[in-house]
């Protein structure tokens, strides 16, 4: 399978680049894990499900509308679905964007397939732009390992996607953007919401006001919702423990002082089935990484047009750092055309996407104010008991962490999980990263994952793999 | 007020599944984790040092958390996997392998 | 400035020969600082599987310090630490070795190589075809036989180097650069500088490794040690369904290679904490960390030629470590005559984990001025220079 641009990603970002590019005439592959276009974002009900109404799930549903219409217009952008990169691999042979001309595709982008995701494919491509999202940060507490504790975008995607909801009577908590959603989401779901529990000061929020000025009026909304839904919202207060044996029964939510810390005897117990918790998100730079594109912190590094330092490579959307979906639109949209130009040996005119870049502006300060305000708390590691579970595929605990960095000198995440294999199961350290970057008081720095999703072996190991298939047809719309 | 009536859905006709032997209904779409939840099941698996239950946790693919056999494949995402008529899901301990 | 001495002896490298040396050092008496610029196994030593082999050695000088280093492995194994054996904390495990032919061709080397083995002290029992699967049940069908070595074992080598490190009492000061080899006016050695300040010392031992020659340079010597990469394939973790180390005849063939192409031969391991390790490549191409797909995809291939039940087992990630590579693929260990003060413990290629308490042990020893229990000619630091001359 050969392609102009491949593009990781059917998300807002990956969507607007799609249709920039499309519409400067490239050939585009547009390849997705999911069955429907959306991302986490527009995450669309199954289609056997029969949702009339799915826009009661959702915001912004006119910009979806677009989206959605465009691509099923485009007579030039393939959408895969069901497709999970797990790699991106760069041709050796030759060197990037430019490369329309050159006998092979400058990149491989392999991907699992089926039900089961056990059958190879490979799409090769002279571009590609990684627009892969993000996922949902939580930090640990006791109990949070407990059925009925999951991700605040968790139990939104279960709810619109499967239209299912996780209990009867939730508590969200935690801290940014995305509690207010998930909570009158699950409010006109029919959960009672206890609580919404949000660890920024609310004088923090007053401060920051001139900033977040644009989207008051989406926070009026949703007030308005919480109000109508009866929903208690609690400013300045933190989950400090989940109960409950093998299930989910009650929070401990307690006061935090203006340092981030816990005040002493303000612990409130709240039953519920349902913890709903996000302290913020993290982008998903694996792929990248695995190119060799220069990540910053955690975020990967783009230029003004998106480009990343490795040519032929552009990233949009929550993977160059996070900042919501209009954002992302106009990243990719600005990549789309970048892109474009860049595959027909032009230098791009940027005043083309002059207001795609005056609202990528304005969004990057937006979500710098929202970072500044909605922070987890300062001191939460206080909370995190010694037998507190930190890293969950492994099972090790908050004390194996601290005595690895007390006692035999870890400093640093990869010597911490060598030395107590926090950080080595299924899921690679994406979940406990944070945690244990923060009891061993180090930067969360991105691990190399150069596998994006567990590959089996015998993919590895077929050695009739369509990458050399292709390699050797030459198939190609140029 | 359910999700479903939230979202207006009509669901195309429901099929049963079986969780251990036990049967279950789930619409078709969802995934299996959602046929789970639907059915008001939360945990389907014991971790491999201590036993612990768990379920879904991120309910997007990264955590892991919701791993589950589906037709004798062990450590499948409940999260991602679209449930199909006839599956046989069971509920994993440790490694989810047999041996 | 001041010029006390802070210390006997610093040891440059905080892996796992870093730590050896560190141990032996201490408990010869001395009073020793390990400095490492990075943190403790970050190096080679956080890469590896742990292999403490024998069965991969043909006789000579590297066979018997890897006889002595095994013995040395299993005392520390059974030293009981603050809370529990230490054997338990860096997961010993004597867990033996399988070597299996997939020709007649290849099994006769096998079985001569072991007849040799065997006259250096190695226990190598001979395992026909049809008895293999009882060591290994799941092993392909059609291998032509193989040899079991229970000698060979395996620690974890990251908590290995970490927990010698700190049963040392060594003082570990990590992060901190060596910038200069300090060295008084007749040449010898009088210490080190880092980034962080001097430590002074009349000895200084060079266990950094890869980066071994960089050190030597420091001192004004030269030392090849070269990167040797390999890449290692990590499993989902599974029941324990491979139980010993196993691997084709062709790896000991490669691992004397000298060939700077790539080299891939089938190395698969169960191990305690679930996980099967795959191996092994080898490829000199500098010090290139980015992910090369087609190495990882060979080492697929060999394994699941030899346990097919891999097939669909899946790997959960993998990733890459630099061998320090010596052109005669033996280490350098002891004094350097070019420098009064400087020992070097270094350049193990893919075996450093194993010879580490052989090295550490020798090199106490070099330290106190004793005779070596072993035979140090063959691992001399200067043999190079004079095959250049």
């Amino acid at each position: 399978m050969r392609t102009e641009l491949a593009v990781v990603g059917a998300g807002p970002a990956g969507l607007a680049a799609s249709l920039a590019a499309a519409a400067r005439g490239v050939h585009v592959t547009l390849i997705d894990a999911a069955e429907d276009a959306g991302g986490q974002f527009y995450r669309q009900p199954a289609a056997g499900l029969g949702a009339r109404r799915p826009r009661a799930l959702h915001h912004q549903w006119r910009t979806w509308e677009r989206l959605r219409d465009g691509l099923a217009a485009s007579s030039t952008v393939r959408h895969l679905t069901g497709h999970h990169v797990w790699c991106v691999e760069r041709n050796s042979a030759s060197s990037g964007a430019s490369g329309r001309s050159e006998r092979s595709a400058a990149f491989g982008v392999h991907a699992l397939l089926g039900r089961f995701q056990d059958e190879p494919v490979t799409v090769h491509a002279d571009a590609v732009l990684l627009a892969t999202g993000g996922y949902e940060k939580v930090l640990p507490f006791p109990g949070w390992t407990l059925p009925g504790v999951v991700t605040a975008g968790g139990a939104q995607a279960m709810l619109k996607g499967g239209l299912v909801v996780p209990g009867r009577t939730a508590v969200v908590a935690g801290t940014g953007p995305l509690l207010l959603p998930v909570a009158t989401g699950l409010a006109a779901a029919g959960v009672q919401v206890a609580a919404l529990v949000e660890s920024a000061d609310p004088k923090g929020l007053v401060r920051r006001l001139p900033a977040l000025a644009a989207k008051l009026p989406e926070a009026a909304g949703y007030a308005s919702r919480l109000l109508r839904h009866r929903v208690p919202f609690m400013a300045g207060h933190t989950v400090v423990e989940a109960h409950g044996e093998d299930r989910l029964e009650a929070v401990t939510v307690a006061a935090l002082d203006p340092a981030g810390r816990v005040r002493p005897g303000t612990g409130r117990r709240i039953p519920c089935d349902t913890l709903a918790v996000g302290h913020g998100m993290l982008p998903h730079t694996d792929l990248a990484e695995t190119l060799g594109c220069r990540v910053d912190g955690v975020n990967v590094q783009v230029d003004d047009e998106q480009r990343t330092d490795v040519p032929g490579v552009w990233a949009a959307g929550e993977t160059t750092g996070i900042g919501g979906a209009a954002l992302a639109l106009a990243e990719g949209h600005i990549a789309g055309r970048s892109i474009a130009a860049r595959l027909q040996g032009t230098a791009p005119d940027p005043r083309e996407w002059a207001a795609a870049a005056s609202s990528r502006t304005r969004l990057r300060q937006f979500f710098a104010a929202v970072d500044s305000v909605c922070a987890p708390p300062a001191h939460w590691t206080e909370q995190v008991t010694d037998d507190t579970v930190v890293c969950r595929c492994e099972e090790v605990r908050a004390g194996t962490v601290r005595e690895a960095v007390h006692g035999l000198g870890a400093g640093d995440l990869r010597t911490v999980k060598l030395l107590t294999r926090a950080g080595m199961g299924w899921c690679q350290g994406r979940v406990c990263g944070p945690a244990v970057a923060g009891l061993a008081g180090c930067d969360l720095t991105p691990t190399r994952r150069p596998f994006a999703r567990p590959v089996p072996l015998g993919v590895l190991a077929r050695t009739d793999h369509p990458a050399e298939a292709d390699h050797t047809t030459e198939e190609g719309p140029s | 007020m359910n999700p479903l009536e939230l979202a207006r859905a009509q669901p195309g006709p429901a099929f049963t599944v079986t969780l251990d032997g036990r049967e279950i209904e789930a619409l078709p779409g969802q995934t299996i984790a959602a046929a789970l939840w639907a059915a008001g099941v939360t945990s389907w698996r014991t971790t491999r040092g201590e036993g612990r239950p768990r379920g879904v946790f991120c309910g997007i693919g990264v955590c892991f958390d919701c791993l589950v056999t589906v037709n004798d494949r062990p450590n499948q995402r409940a999260c991602l996997l679209p449930v199909q008529p006839g599956d046989a899901i069971r509920t994993q301990e440790g490694t989810g392998h047999e041996d | 400035m001041n010029t006390r001495l802070t210390c006997d002896v610093v040891v440059i490298g905080a892996g796992m020969t870093g730590a050896a040396c560190a141990l032996y050092a201490a408990r010869a008496g001395l009073d020793v600082t390990v400095v490492d610029r990075g943190p403790v196994a970050g190096g080679t030593t956080g890469a590896g599987e742990g292999n403490l082999l024998v069965s991969d050695k043909e006789p000579g000088a590297e066979l018997e310090l890897a006889l002595l280093s095994n013995r040395l492995w299993a005392e520390l194994a059974e030293e009981t630490g603050e809370r529990a054996e230490t054997g338990r904390m860096i997961e010993y495990e004597a867990k033996g070795g399988l070597v299996v032919a997939s020709s007649e061709q290849g099994l006769a080397a096998l079985t001569d190589l072991a007849a040799g083995q065997r006259l250096a002290g190695v226990v190598a029992e001979q395992v026909p075809a049809d008895r293999l699967r009882d060591l290994e049940p799941h092993l392909a069908p059609g291998l032509a036989g193989g040899v079991y070595y229970p000698q060979d074992s395996q620690v974890m080598p990251a908590l290995a180097a970490a927990h010698l490190l700190r049963v040392s009492g060594a003082r570990l000061l990590t992060g901190r650069t060596v910038t200069e080899v300090l060295r008084t006016a007749d040449g010898s050695v009088r210490g080190i500088r880092t980034g962080h300040g001097d430590i002074h010392a009349p000895a200084v031992v060079n266990a950094a490794g890869t980066w071994g020659g960089e050190v030597a340079a420091l001192a004004g010597v030269s030392l090849p040690v070269l990167p040797r990469r390999g890449f290692v394939l990590v499993t989902e973790p599974l029941p324990r369904r491979v139980r010993h180390k196993v691997y084709s005849a062709d790896y000991v063939a490669d691992v004397a290679s000298d060939s700077a192409s790539l080299q891939t031969s089938p190395v698969v391991e169960g191990t305690a904490a679930g996980p099967i390790l795959i191996g092994a490549s080898r490829e000199r191409v500098g010090f290139d960390r980015s992910f090369s797909l087609p190495v990882v995809r060979a080492l697929a291939e060999g394994a699941v030629r030899l346990f097919p039940f891999l097939s669909e087992v899946r790997a959960l990630r993998t990733y890459a470590g630099f061998r320090p590579y010596m052109p005669d693929h033996l280490p350098a260990i002891g004094p350097d005559p070019r420098v009064p003060g400087l020992f070097h413990a270094c350049g193990h290629e893919g075996a450093g984990i194993g010879l580490a308490t052989g090295t550490g042990h020798l090199i106490a020893q070099a330290l106190g001025g004793k005779a070596p229990e072993t035979d140090l000619a063959p691992f001399r630091p200067d043999r190079f220079e004079e095959e250049a001359a």
